[in-house]
């Protein structure tokens, strides 16, 4: 309390003061710099650094973008347009996109077919990802393989469709087996309803080889970041269902099926992916009946699916294990057998935890498909490395091929996990 | 499960109640699993069995005696084109192991200077870390492998661009020359200690000057790792001895030229005793000679396994840090800890304790994915034993049972520590 009372001085104010506009250093653009950039002798410091960093990068990548050259048959012709002036020789995008993407023995009148597969992606996977769409139109996404895999690799159409016929007639025969004989019943009439239709097309399809029929293309003949795409997406939706088996397994109280899945996964995890790869190029023959005669690419596809599975399966299991005891005892206490609880309480809820993991894992799956170009195949490293890079043409171009592929890997990539982290916001029913 | 519903017992067993009965149901299933595990595996191994190409060679692993015939670039123990397979290998493992080592010892230090950083209050520093992260664990590793290999061998200099008085490069501080066919440093060797001497010929200009004996016994790197053993003893027994003096009268006695000399006086004196030198790369005819030369394929691989990886480990260093809740550091700071002793007694063991599992199993990432060598030509153990001796040898089984033998081994050892680390660490619950 002062002394200044109205008595005692001649002026008292009698109204409040009007708020007075915050300093200059303490609003804005000045009070933010002032605290994230210079609030001391160590943060200017590293401020200085930041900046001297960002210009050193920028210094040198905005005229290498600036002034690169899209024009030009070769290297040569890209120096004489850029005289040294510090610019890419993006000509070879220019030139190779298509073997960049496709490979270089794809035919090239029949692009658009796999750009139509690419394409349809777009319809087949958003209803998989965003549960606010339509669930009709999950239709999209149950024929999209079928389709898909008729527009890569042609030929009949027999082929596709009587795979969906099986896979449809095995749903039928599954739902109405479990109903009546219960569910590992339904499993088996399941597949045998399903091994019956794919006979029948097989049959139809050899008697009947000219129907609907385009032009097949071999495995061997796809390339590119193509073939990073379709072995990422088939090993991915592959081993999803194998890896909750053998977390089921490894979970469960059945001490040899559970030994069989410990064993599988830790082995698998335990050794490099390229290891795997190997076995798939020169060793997975010899314990193949002699004369069966797989793609590559298809042994390649099996090797990557029990790699992945195998992650998983463990991404699964911490999700199972998250999973409070209660939760399974509540549903044996409704009279639940295991299958009912596992389909209906138990998987919806780990399922739901372990999506960021298996996401992780896919990312890191998709990444790792890079790997096969060690076993020579020409997938986009391969592309890069072995006809590009090694061409006359384009010898020493290094910088803008790989950027190229970086450009593309982050793009999915990153936008994959962007993914993950907005459904973790979705999926976060706690704490609201 | 459904106890209530379980059927009374009966009188005798019926066979319907291997389906219908929980009981015995368990054991139809393992009894059908089992029966489709020993028949696809007895399948699998018929199918080699009756396999013409194996039939033909057998399984034998009798190659290994074999004479290599090729070189390696980088030997850590005797190695030459007359050695064995099994030899080649065997530098191929230690290959392998000296890259995942270096790898995770830098991985680390990038990624917890990243991970720290990128709780930074410094908004630039803060972004320029996300997006370092962001990049670099968005491409794939072998990229990056390729990519530095490619920028080391095609824009460091030439050898001979560091020749002549006004060289365009000249070695950093004298002594570190990075070329594009390696980097070559120092080499440390010993002029008294154990072991015969040998005349290190130094050659100059043509000139060839002894300058110091040089002894060719690892026993005094033995010595010298001793040395420091025993100094992290006597440090250890100075912080133990302190805590203690803390215990009983309350205050921390001040320790750090005791720790400083324990470390610093021993190690100082052995070197001397042993007469510490080191071999200069210097540059003779096209090239350096003496010295260590690390060569680009290992660098590419070490730089980009680390800087791929650290990206990662920052993520979980960022992870763990923010775990540990605000109270903790507010409670310890209510009780009168100095932000550094917060940091160290507080934070960091309970960070500590998020962050160590997922850092191990990026270590095995890391060991795991050293196999990439064989993209940049590094002879580690894929390249040597599943590279060069497989296509040599044809023995494609063989060679693949012990490379995955290897790389298993190594993954299940690290496991088990991590195990028991965890189980050391975790919160101790009644």
């Amino acid at each position: 309390m002062s002394d200044a009372h109205a008595h005692s001085v001649a002026f008292v104010r009698d109204s409040e003061i009007p708020p007075a506009p915050p300093p200059a250093a303490e609003t804005g653009v000045v009070k933010w710099m002032r605290e994230n950039l210079f609030s001391g002798v160590v943060n200017t410091i590293m401020t200085v650094i930041g900046v001297f960093i960002i210009f050193y990068l920028l210094s040198g990548l905005i005229p290498w973008i600036v002034n690169g050259t899209w024009e030009g048959a070769s290297i040569r012709d890209c120096r004489e347009v850029l005289q040294g002036n510090g610019g890419g020789c993006f000509a070879v995008l220019r030139e190779r996109w298509a073997q960049l993407l496709f490979g270089f023995q794809y035919p090239s009148e029949l692009y658009w077919r796999p750009t139509l597969a690419f394409a349809l992606l777009f319809l087949a996977v958003p209803p998989v990802l965003f549960f606010k769409l339509p669930r009709w139109m999950l239709v999209f996404t149950a024929l999209y393989p079928f389709v898909a895999f008729w527009l890569i690799w042609g030929g009949t159409a027999i082929t596709p469709i009587f795979l969906l016929l099986a896979f449809v007639a095995a749903f039928f025969a599954f739902k109405e087996g479990e109903k009546r004989f219960g569910f590992v019943a339904g499993l088996a009439i399941g597949l045998v309803a399903f091994a019956i239709v794919a006979f029948i097309g097989d049959f139809v399809a050899s008697e009947e080889p000219g129907w609907l029929r385009i032009t097949s293309v071999p495995s061997r003949e796809m390339g590119g970041f193509m073939l990073n795409m379709i072995l990422g997406l088939v090993c991915v939706s592959l081993s999803i269902p194998i890896g909750i088996v053998l977390a089921l397994g490894r979970q469960s109280r059945l001490p040899i099926v559970k030994g069989f899945c410990v064993v599988f996964i830790e082995f698998v995890r335990g050794v490099p992916l390229i290891t795997l790869l190997f076995v798939a190029n020169v060793v997975l023959a010899y314990f193949l009946p002699p004369g069966t005669n797989f793609d590559l690419i298809v042994r390649v596809i099996i090797m990557i699916t029990m790699f992945s599975s195998a992650y998983i399966a463990e991404v699964i299991r911490g999700g199972l294990a998250a999973l409070p005891k209660g939760q399974y005892e509540a549903a044996d206490s409704l009279g639940l057998d295991y299958p009912q609880a596992m389909r209906l309480i138990i998987l919806p809820q780990a399922l739901k935890i372990s999506i960021p993991g298996i996401v992780n894992v896919a990312v890191g799956l998709f990444k790792d498909t890079t790997l096969v170009s060690v076993i020579s195949m020409f997938d986009l490293v391969g592309m890069i490395r072995g006809p590009i890079l090694s061409s006359t043409a384009w010898v020493g171009v290094y910088w803008e091929l790989w950027a190229a592929a970086c450009v593309l890997f982050f793009v999915v990539c990153y936008g994959i996990s962007q993914y993950s982290q907005w459904l973790e916001r979705q999926l976060r029913t706690d704490h609201r | 499960m459904t106890t209530m519903t379980d059927p009374p017992q009966a009188d005798g067993f019926r066979i319907g109640q291997l389906i219908n009965d929980t009981r015995y149901r368990s054991y139809t299933f393992q009894f059908i699993a089992l029966l489709a595990l020993i028949f696809s595996f007895g399948w699998l191994i018929n199918n080699a069995i009756n396999n013409p190409v194996l039939q033909e060679v057998g399984i034998n692993f009798g190659f290994l005696q074999d004479q290599a015939g090729y070189d390696i670039g980088q030997r850590p123990i005797e190695y030459n084109s007359q050695s064995s397979h099994l030899r080649a290998s065997i530098v191929g493992a230690i290959n392998t192991l000296i890259v995942a080592f270096l790898a995770c010892a830098t991985a680390t230090v990038f990624g917890v200077i990243a991970g720290v950083l990128r709780l930074s209050n410094n908004w630039i520093i803060r972004k320029l870390m996300s997006i370092y992260v962001e990049i670099f664990r968005n491409i794939p590793v072998l990229i990056w492998i390729i990519i530095i290999f490619t920028v080391a061998a095609n824009v460091l200099p030439q050898p001979r661009e560091y020749r002549g008085e006004d060289a365009a490069y000249s070695p950093l501080f004298g002594v570190v020359a990075a070329t594009n066919r390696g980097v070559y440093i120092p080499r440390p060797y010993f002029t008294e200690g154990i072991g015969a001497q040998e005349p290190a010929a130094v050659e100059v200009d043509g000139v060839s000057t002894l300058v110091a004996q040089e002894v060719t016994s690892s026993a005094n790197w033995l010595i010298v790792f001793g040395v420091l053993l025993a100094s992290f003893a006597i440090a250890k027994g100075i912080s133990v001895w302190a805590s203690r003096q803390q215990l009983t009268t309350g205050i921390r006695p001040k320790t750090w030229y005791f720790t400083a000399a324990a470390w610093i006086v021993p190690i100082a004196v052995t070197l001397w005793i042993l007469g510490l030198r080191w071999e200069i790369p210097t540059l003779q005819g096209f090239n350096f000679r003496g010295g260590i030369v690390l060569q680009n394929p290992l660098l590419a691989l070490w730089f980009a396994l680390s800087i791929y990886t650290g990206a990662f480990i920052a993520e979980n260093v960022r992870a763990g840090i923010l775990a540990v809740s605000k109270g903790q550091t507010e409670a310890a700071a209510a009780l009168g800890l100095r932000p550094r002793r917060i940091m160290s007694l507080v934070v960091l063991p309970q960070a500590l304790r998020v962050i160590i599992p997922p850092l191990i199993s990026q270590y095995l990432n890391i060991t795991k994915n050293t196999s990439l060598a064989i993209a940049v030509g590094y002879m580690d153990l894929t390249g040597t034993l599943g590279g060069i001796t497989l296509n040599q040898t044809g023995r494609a089984l063989e060679c693949i049972l012990l490379l995955m033998a290897f790389y298993l081994t190594f993954s299940l050892a690290i496991s088990a520590i991590m195990n028991v680390y965890n189980n050391s660490v975790k919160l101790k619950e009644r």
